[in-house]
């Protein structure tokens, strides 16, 4: 009698810790959503004054109260492709490297010093170019394009280092470490045989990694460039310490910009009514273009693992 | 045109081009490295460290307050984040086998790599406005703990997955109750990656700028009032980087050169510690990855 009591006494802590670590689990899902709703309800007012009107007008003027987010929608595309033009070549060279070419005993040391990337945070990037790389951008870079590229609309204009273009560089040189180990993961996850198969048939090893292995990462690597335009896309203290901050939209890379990010970072000490509110749209806009990017992320990249049997080697 | 020499010099090409994308990621990391310290330096001795910021950039600044404000940010953040990332991570390793552990897995991976600066806005909805309480320490402690869930509750779960079956058979079929063979068992067998997890997730937080910016704001004065706007090493570095003062722009570098040794010490560390204890090393590696949110 007592022992089936004490059996059953058993069975309930049991089950009340599966209830609790459940509803702990449940808590954040459903904390976050519930904020997300009460965000869209802070950015109502600015919702029902401009409508849909709000991401096509290029208008942002606290002094008449009329906002619209084109020229940071523009700013926020702009400065991602450059990220994206520069930084994921970059890191599938690494990639290629790390998984391909590097010698076993370097490969852990150097993925992890690629990886230390990531961890220095964002608003000492944003010191480091002002002071570092501005002057590098101003005096060789930026005179570099201008000679070669200086007929297209994307360099008119002096350099001045405070541009969408060092924000764009900036933020290569912060989604590589994303970039580079989501592919790295994905070419060592391509079983060896297909590598001995090109090789065996008289291909270089550089032959072999374009045949056998970047076609098969494909996937994978696609994945990885939609992580790190998420990464990119949602940057904020690096962006605005470099980007110049003006609500223009041009396309000359060396006219000073803004992104979406930059301008909640900027205006969110003083704004208020319906500033506040046209600024916590602009967040839900921010918050629905990182939703839409990172699902789609998963999904390619959750495919690329799927269609690669476990050899240990996946994500 | 196709031979085997001009094959060959292709490979050679393919190859140095290959070293040079990996030397190219480098040079910035060495450079920062090597900046910050150079800049940073010079500003640090014990006044500095121990007195507040003024914000006036006379003589006397320091960025004492703002070294306690992060520290406080974090230990509040940790507060929250540590418990409730540990127990969403035992629930989808241990009790997750089904569709809502499926979905709060995506979701915690979708919210780790979420702009930082969305996760202010969040914290702002609940605590700033709806709960009123205004800019404060525990808006932005909030705000951290947000972004610290779902890289705790990953690193949790990976490292449980890691735990061999037989372990959790073994305790079952010994009679000891599942509750207690999570807790005891599996937890302890676990915890390298569970603490290298918890510690990598602390670096991280500890330079989140962004939703500090949103939700802490900043003081010039000593305070640890939970609901008072509250100094940070991050926002010192935003404040003043763009400051025609020297000693406001030498306080930003001397904060940056605090802030990066903090981060960098906790990275590397972990990552020596847990290399000495080979056992380890695969839990690590995987914790690794997941703190970077590079899982699928």
């Amino acid at each position: 009698m007592k022992e089936s009591r004490a059996r059953l006494g058993a069975a309930r802590a049991d089950s009340l810790f599966e209830l609790s670590v459940t509803v702990v689990a449940g808590l954040t899902l459903a904390l976050v959503w519930t904020l997300v709703a009460k965000m869209i309800l802070d950015a109502q007012m600015s919702i029902s004054e401009f409508g849909p009107g709000f991401v096509t007008s290029g208008t942002w003027d606290p002094n008449r109260d009329v906002y619209g987010a084109l020229p940071f929608i523009f700013g926020t595309l702009l400065t991602s492709g450059i990220a994206i033009l520069i930084g994921v070549p970059l890191s599938i060279g690494i990639a290629i490297y790390l998984s391909e070419l590097a010698p076993p005993w370097i490969r852990e040391p150097l993925s992890f010093v690629v990886e230390l990337l990531a961890a220095v945070p964002s608003v000492i990037y944003g010191l480091w170019a002002m002071y570092a790389l501005r002057p590098v951008m101003v005096e060789t870079i930026e005179p570099i394009f201008v000679a070669l590229l200086g007929w297209t609309p994307l360099f008119q204009g002096e350099p001045v280092g405070l541009d969408k273009f060092t924000a764009g560089i900036i933020l290569a040189i912060m989604i590589i470490p994303t970039v580079a180990s989501v592919s790295k993961e994905a070419m060592m996850a391509v079983p060896d045989s297909q590598r001995e198969a090109a090789l065996s048939l008289g291909a270089t090893q550089s032959e072999a990694t374009r045949i056998a292995v970047l076609s098969y990462a494909r996937s994978g690597i696609f994945g990885a460039s939609i992580l790190g335009l998420g990464r990119a896309v949602g940057e904020t203290m690096a962006v605005t310490m470099t980007i110049g901050n003006a609500n223009l939209i041009s396309w000359s890379l060396l006219d000073p910009g803004q992104t979406m990010a930059s301008l909640v970072a900027n205006n969110w000490g003083e704004a208020q009514g319906l500033q506040l509110s046209a600024l916590i749209e602009i967040g839900v806009v921010l918050f629905i273009v990182a939703l839409v990017v990172n699902v789609l992320a998963r999904l390619v990249i959750g495919r690329f693992t799927k269609a690669v049997p476990a050899t240990g080697g996946g994500l | 045109m196709n031979t085997y020499a001009y094959r060959k010099l292709k490979d050679r090409l393919a190859s140095a081009l290959a070293l040079a994308c990996i030397i190219a990621a480098l040079v910035p990391l060495v450079y920062i490295l090597v900046e910050v310290i150079r800049a940073g330096a010079p500003a640090i001795d014990w006044e500095f460290l121990t007195s507040r910021t003024k914000g006036t950039g006379e003589a006397g600044e320091g960025i004492g307050n703002a070294i306690l404000g992060t520290l406080l940010l974090v230990g509040y953040a940790s507060l929250i984040g540590l418990p409730v990332g540990l127990l969403t991570g035992v629930y989808v390793s241990e009790y997750g086998n089904n569709r809502f552990g499926t979905t709060v897995r995506f979701f915690n991976d979708v919210l780790a790599n979420f702009p930082s600066i969305v996760i202010g806005l969040l914290a702002y909805a609940l605590v700033v406005d709806l709960l009123n309480v205004g800019f404060s320490l525990i808006a932005g402690s909030f705000a951290l703990a947000i972004i610290m869930i779902p890289i705790v509750a990953n690193t949790t779960e990976e490292a449980l997955r890691l735990v061999p079956n037989s372990l959790r058979e073994g305790a079952l079929a010994l009679g000891v109750p599942r509750w207690i063979t999570v807790l005891k068992v599996l937890l302890a067998n676990a915890r390298a990656g569970v603490v290298t997890g918890a510690l990598l997730s602390i670096a991280r937080i500890a330079g989140e700028t962004a939703p500090l910016l949103l939700t802490a704001f900043y003081s010039n004065y000593w305070s640890a009032s939970a609901t008072e706007p509250i100094a940070s090493l991050p926002l010192t570095i935003f404040r003043n980087y763009n400051s025609p003062s020297d000693v406001l722009l030498q306080q930003a570098w001397g904060a940056a050169l605090v802030l990066i040794l903090m981060v960098l010490t906790l990275n590397i560390g972990v990552r020596l510690f847990m290399m000495k204890r080979k056992k380890n090393s695969k839990a690590v590696k995987k914790t690794w990855k997941t703190r970077l949110s590079l899982r699928a």
